[in-house]
């Protein structure tokens, strides 16, 4: 890094330091400032954990929900990025482990499932009812497990916002957006046409 | 960026509350070894403390035993706090390792003394049942104080971090149980000390972990 460029990033580190201390004070518009700028800042960090793409913003929510939940443990005295930095690699640690789970327990092989039980069956042509809410499983099963996670209670189960939020420990906004991006991949998954 | 996580930056917002800043991790070890230190004293007043002087001073392996356990205490007691915070490595978690293997070196020397020197007074199976209520039973409040302590901050690794404290209060309760220990160590007395000391371990791992978790399991369909 050139010495101008770590003048600029000190600088930065400590504008982030102060406004997390008026964070702690209880000032929202500084607090929501900090939690925009440093958004670019997780996804490098998640990307540089090599933490999948589709992945990527599922992290970015945990490492904003972990800074909300250790607000108090921000000391000032040390620097807001590398704070941030470790929250942000830990956090990618955890999704990498995560998917490797889920990688090692399911395995995705879609045309085989759509072919087992006819295999010139077709979600365009001769889907019943039943192959259709299999196909929907199956594209939920995939999705990551935040995103499922709100399909699940909040689609299938029908639970109200609030009683999803009581049942998982997240809050209603991060329920929400779980729930728009789940919506959006299953409708690119299946080509807009999904309600 | 997306609309979504504008949202969620919102929510964030609007759930914002004045925080009181966390002391660091070494104000709360000081805090976690006077309160253990206070117990100390306190049992102390129960103790023959001229006896014990004397026995420490008279058998260099015991003197090295406690220290060892004091030693492992409070490095456990450290890593504890510093692995309580978010950004911390996990390999805290290893600090204890040195004042651990002194502990166990020394403890051990002490059996192996028993076995080459005759006219040893080691500790009978009553004894050492003694030795697990005692470990077991100190270790229970301390372990309750303990993850108070480390609540209000945000472990990233809620089992490993309470497992570390388990030691740390198992440990303390090893050092406390010196005043009441007038007996040499023996084979059987060390294996109690290392179930003692591992159950604690486990248990505050399970319980300890649930405690500090952020949120409850995941329900699945």
């Amino acid at each position: 890094m050139t010495p101008g460029a770590e003048q600029r990033a000190a600088e930065l580190d400590a504008a982030w330091g102060r406004l997390m201390v008026a964070a702690q004070g209880g000032n929202r518009v500084a607090y929501e400032r900090l939690l925009r700028d440093c958004v670019p800042l997780i996804r490098r960090v998640a990307r540089s954990q090599r933490v999948h793409p589709d992945t990527v913003d599922d992290v970015v929510q945990d490492v904003l929900l972990t800074v909300h939940r250790a607000l108090q443990t921000y000391d000032p005295l040390r620097s807001f990025s590398a704070w941030l930095a470790a929250i942000a690699q830990r956090r990618s640690i955890d999704a990498l482990r995560r998917h490797g789970r889920r990688d090692k327990r399911e395995v995705y092989a879609p045309i085989d499932y759509e072919n087992h039980a006819d295999a010139t069956a077709t979600w365009h042509e001769e889907g019943t009812a039943d192959m259709r809410g299999a196909l929907v499983r199956i594209a939920v099963d995939e999705l990551p497990a935040g995103q499922r996670e709100a399909i699940e209670l909040l689609a299938m189960r029908q639970l109200s916002l609030d009683e999803a939020a009581r049942s998982t420990g997240k809050t209603t906004g991060a329920l929400k957006v779980n729930m728009h991006r789940a919506l959006r991949t299953l409708r690119t998954r299946f080509g807009g046409n999904v309600e | 960026m997306s609309l979504p996580l504008d949202d969620l930056i919102g929510q964030l917002g609007a759930s914002l509350r004045p925080v009181r800043r966390l002391p660091g991790p070494l104000v709360r070890t000081g805090t976690w070894l006077g309160i253990v230190a206070g117990l100390g004293l306190v049992l102390a007043c129960f103790a023959k403390l001229d006896a014990i002087a004397h026995r420490l001073a008279s058998v260099p392996d015991m003197w090295m035993a406690v220290a060892g356990a004091a030693l492992t205490a409070i490095l456990a007691a450290v890593a504890t706090f510093e692995l309580s915070l978010p950004d911390r490595h996990p390999a805290w978690a290893l600090l204890p390792i040195p004042g651990l293997a002194l502990w166990i070196g020394a403890t051990g020397l002490g059996c192996l003394r028993h076995w080459v020197i005759p006219d040893m007074h080691p500790a009978t199976m009553r004894d050492t049942g003694d030795c697990f209520s005692f470990i077991v039973g100190l270790s229970i409040p301390l372990s309750i104080v303990t993850v108070m302590m480390i609540r209000r901050a945000c472990p990233l690794r809620p089992g490993l971090t309470a497992a570390v404290g388990g030691l740390a209060v198992s440990a303390a309760a090893a050092t406390l149980l010196t005043l009441f220990h007038p007996y040499d160590a023996s084979a059987i007395d060390m294996l109690v000390h290392v179930v003692a000391v591992s159950l604690v371990v486990l248990a505050n791992r399970a319980m300890g972990g649930w405690v500090l978790s952020p949120k409850p399991s995941l329900p699945r369909l």
